[in-house]
Parts: C-alpha cells; sequence; structure tokens
C-alpha cells in the first residue's frame, strides 16, 4: 500500500491488470465505458445469443454508474460509482469476454474474485459521493448503446486522471477484508 | 384561516429539491473535515479529502454532490390554521417536477417496483404529513439514495432484549454494510413505535444536526457509545479500512406495544442532504 499515485492507461491488458495490488491508488486515463444494472442484463443476454457487445470488450474497463443529466456545457453530469454487487450476477461472463477492470463502490462477491484470478482482471474502488469531483476527469462523453435505458444508457468516455483504489485485485487482494483487519480494534 | 397558492408550494419545493442536492449542510463538512483530521489511514484520509473537495464544487458550480439525487423524501406540517388552494400533495409534486427538470437531477423513481417502469420526472414523491397547531406550513426535504437506503433494517426485537439487543442489531447492521452505504454514514436510529413507525423514527433522527446532543442523558450515552462501537470496527471511509465508519448516532424513540420492541436502523450516506422552508 502506498501514497504514491500510480498512472495507467486504457486498454489495461491482463498482465498490467495482474500487476495491480489491492491498496494501490490508480489514476486512470484513455477510454473506458458505463453499464450498470439494466445494461450488464442486456450485454449478457446478448453474449449468450452469441451476439456482439456494443464495444469491444478486449482489455476494457467498465464503470458501474449511471450520471445525473448533463448541465449545458459540461462533458457530463455528476458521475460518482454505484453499488457493484448489484452486478455480481452478470460480471464473470464480461470479464470472461475480455473486460479486464471494474470500477464501482462496495465489495463485488466470490464468484467476481475467481473470474477475475482465472482470467486476469482487478476491480477498482471509486469514492461513492464524490460524483461532481470525478465527472472533472471526464473529459468526452457519448451513448453507445441503450439509448432507452436513460442514465443506464452504455456510454464511452475519455477520462484524463480518473482517481480509484484497487479494492481487490487479481491474487485475492481484498482491501475491504485487510483494511478493515488493520484498523479493527477489539 | 390564511391562504397559500399552490404556485408558492411548487416555486418553493422546486428551489429546494436543487439547493438540498448542491449544497451539502454545514454541520456535515465541519463533521467531515474534522474526521479528515483525526483518520489514521493514509487510504481513509485520501477519501475523506475527496468527498469535502466534492462538496465544494457541487455547491459552487451548481451541480449535485452525487449523481444519485435521490427518491425525494418530504415531512410535511401543515398548520390546521391554513388553506391550501387546489392539491398540496400535487404542488408539490409539480415541485419535484421542476427541480428536478431545471437541476438536472437524476430521475430514478419507478412506478412499479416490479415492472420497474421510470416516471421519468422523479414523481411521486415520498410525502410524511402531519397536522400541527398554527397557521403555517413547515416543509423539510430529504433526498434519499439508493446504496444508503438499502442497506437499513427493520427489526422485531423481544421486549427482554432491551438497550443491549438494540446496541447490538445496531452495530449488527452497520458491521454488515461494509463499504455499501459510502460511509463515513450517519447511523438513524429508530426505537419504539410499531413496524413502519420504528422506520419512520428512525428516518426522522437522520434530520438531526451533526453535533447535536440527543436532550436525554441516557439516549445521550447510547449514542456515543454506539458510535465509539461502530468506529472501532475499522471499516473506514468507503469501506476500505479506517477509524471514520460513522461520524454520528442518533437516536429517536417513541411508545410502544407491551408485547413489543420494534428498533429500525435507517442508514445515511455522507451526502447527508436535507433543507427546510417555513411558508
Ligand atoms: S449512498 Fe449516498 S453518496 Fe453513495 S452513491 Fe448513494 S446517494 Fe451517493
Amino acid at each position: 500500500m502506498s501514497d504514491q499515485k500510480k498512472k495507467i492507461q486504457t486498454p489495461l491488458t491482463r498482465e498490467a491488470a495482474k500487476a495491480l495490488k489491492a491498496g494501490d491508488n490508480v489514476l486512470i486515463t484513455g477510454t473506458i465505458y458505463t453499464g450498470r444494472d439494466a445494461a450488464h442484463k442486456k450485454m449478457v443476454e446478448a453474449i449468450d445469443k452469441g451476439e456482439k457487445l456494443p464495444f469491444n470488450p478486449e482489455g476494457q474497463i467498465i464503470y458501474y454508474v449511471g450520471p445525473s443529466p448533463t448541465k449545458p456545457g459540461n462533458a457530463i453530469g455528476s458521475a460518482g460509482p454505484t453499488t457493484s454487487y448489484r452486478m455480481d450476477a452478470y460480471s464473470p461472463k464480461m470479464i470472461e469476454v475480455g473486460i479486464s477492470g471494474m470500477i464501482g463502490k462496495g465489495e463485488v462477491g466470490p464468484g467476481v474474485v475467481e473470474a477475475m484470478k482465472t482470467h486476469g482482471a482487478v476491480y477498482f474502488a471509486a469514492v461513492g459521493g464524490a460524483a461532481a469531483l470525478i465527472a472533472r476527469s471526464v473529459k468526452e462523453a457519448k451513448v453507445i448503446a441503450y439509448e432507452e435505458l436513460g442514465a443506464e444508457a452504455v456510454r464511452e468516455m475519455k477520462v484524463e486522471d480518473f482517481p480509484v483504489i484497487v479494492a481487490q485485485d487479481a491474487h485475492g487482494g481484498n482491501l475491504y477484508i485487510d483494511g478493515k483487519a488493520k484498523y479493527h480494534q477489539a | 384561516m390564511r391562504e397559500i397558492t399552490t404556485e408558492t408550494i411548487t416555486e418553493t419545493v422546486a428551489q429546494m429539491c436543487m439547493s438540498a442536492n448542491f449544497e451539502l449542510g454545514d454541520d456535515v463538512y465541519a463533521a467531515l473535515e474534522t474526521a479528515r483530521t483525526k483518520e489514521t489511514s493514509p487510504v481513509g484520509r485520501g477519501i475523506l479529502e475527496q468527498i469535502t473537495q466534492n462538496a465544494g464544487i457541487a455547491k459552487s458550480e451548481g451541480v449535485p454532490m452525487c449523481q444519485d439525487t435521490g427518491y425525494a423524501v418530504f415531512f410535511v406540517e401543515v398548520g390546521q390554521d391554513v388553506h391550501v388552494k387546489g392539491s398540496l400533495r400535487e404542488a408539490i409534486n409539480a415541485g419535484v417536477r421542476k427541480g428536478y427538470e431545471e437541476g438536472y437531477l437524476r430521475k430514478s423513481i419507478l412506478s412499479d417496483p416490479i415492472k420497474r417502469v421510470n416516471t421519468k420526472d422523479n414523481t411521486p414523491a415520498l410525502i410524511h404529513f402531519d397536522i400541527v397547531p398554527g397557521d403555517k406550513i413547515k416543509i423539510i426535504i430529504a433526498p434519499k439514495g439508493g446504496g444508503a437506503e438499502n442497506m437499513s433494517e427493520v427489526r422485531m426485537l423481544k421486549p427482554s432484549d432491551g438497550a443491549e439487543g438494540v446496541k447490538d442489531f445496531v452495530v449488527e447492521r452497520v458491521n454488515k454494510s461494509g463499504g455499501n452505504p459510502c460511509p463515513p454514514v450517519i447511523v438513524g436510529v429508530g426505537i419504539g413505535g410499531t413496524f413502519e413507525g420504528s422506520a419512520i423514527l428512525a428516518k426522522k433522527s437522520l434530520l438531526r444536526e451533526l453535533g447535536s446532543k440527543h436532550p436525554a442523558p441516557f439516549y445521550a450515552e447510547m449514542e456515543a457509545e454506539l458510535l465509539e462501537r461502530i468506529n472501532k470496527l475499522g471499516i473506514g471511509p468507503q469501506g476500505l479500512g479506517g477509524n471514520t465508519t460513522a461520524l454520528a448516532v442518533f437516536i429517536t424513540t417513541g411508545p410502544c406495544h407491551i408485547a413489543s420492541l420494534p428498533a429500525a436502523v435507517n442508514m445515511q450516506c455522507h451526502a447527508a442532504r436535507h433543507k427546510s422552508a417555513i411558508i
């Protein structure tokens, strides 16, 4: 665990994902994709039917977010993370087809961790509720699929130094458990 | 009879929807700052810094501090000597519609919990009405995000569980919530009433000003003890470890049945939004 911030660039290869450790402070630059409950349901249905996803998932990072509407003049509305466990049913399949990183808040479940270990993927925590601050690192955003879902549509975002913390890594490292244990007072 | 127009109510509510979502209360901001100086985890300190910076940006730019701009929950006290020409409920809903549209706030309300169809204007609001003496209307708005609300619980304890049973329940609830309700949290506790009554008491607890003490020494002590136990859990900011898990524990009690001890925990994230107005 260090105070030093690691800069990473998307796409994130499996190898680069594996090199990140729980507790690392990371700044992400590049293109990321957004999706939450409804979009994940649709994407996994598409995979099951053998259809194409709205973007090539190879080495991509997916951000669990449903932004507020964009104010004129801004790239995006407030855009903090949503609770990740609601995507637990879908994430293993997304990782299997190429996703190497997820950004959300709160712990992801054992099924997702297994997939992260098997394929090499990492789970980042963004600060829940720091939505206006995070929006500043989003330079461009456009809806690329499922427009009818409104806030839940899939967006392609260009981000610069998006601040996240590696919460669960590809080797079973888990800051929700280790961090809590470290500061727990009996 | 004093008369109040529905336009006045709608306009006031629209403004409140926006200011509640843009401006974090000074009491919450101060509590976050204090927590940052006391937090021993470097990751935790970094997170608390992001949260206070975020509040500053939201306020100065007039954008929501969190993208989840919540369910519009209201507590409305209507003076019995007030006459509203038209529907008070509709006037409040019209205010929510206007405020959520003009403030670029997210619309998160579904008309049906199973069919899940978005009403697209964040209505209907959830309104708790109360009739009080006087010729004024007091409106409190407390937009509530899903993340923290989902970590809340009502439990029907046995009277023999007593204070210890309630305390264990509260600590267990916070512990199980981990990082999901966006800690640091404010823990609203309702003790007594009925099944639904305890939940409303818990929600009302969240309206209290941070830094305030419970007027009854017995409950003030219980709040302090709970806060200490919760902050020793180690959950910390965002659940990533630290000693700032909660900023406060607030208890509200009510009369209850001889056979019951209802208790409710309503979790509130650091985006603790509420505003009030008197018309
Ligand atoms: S729990 Fe609160 S701070 Fe976290 S995402 Fe929900 S509304 Fe925002």
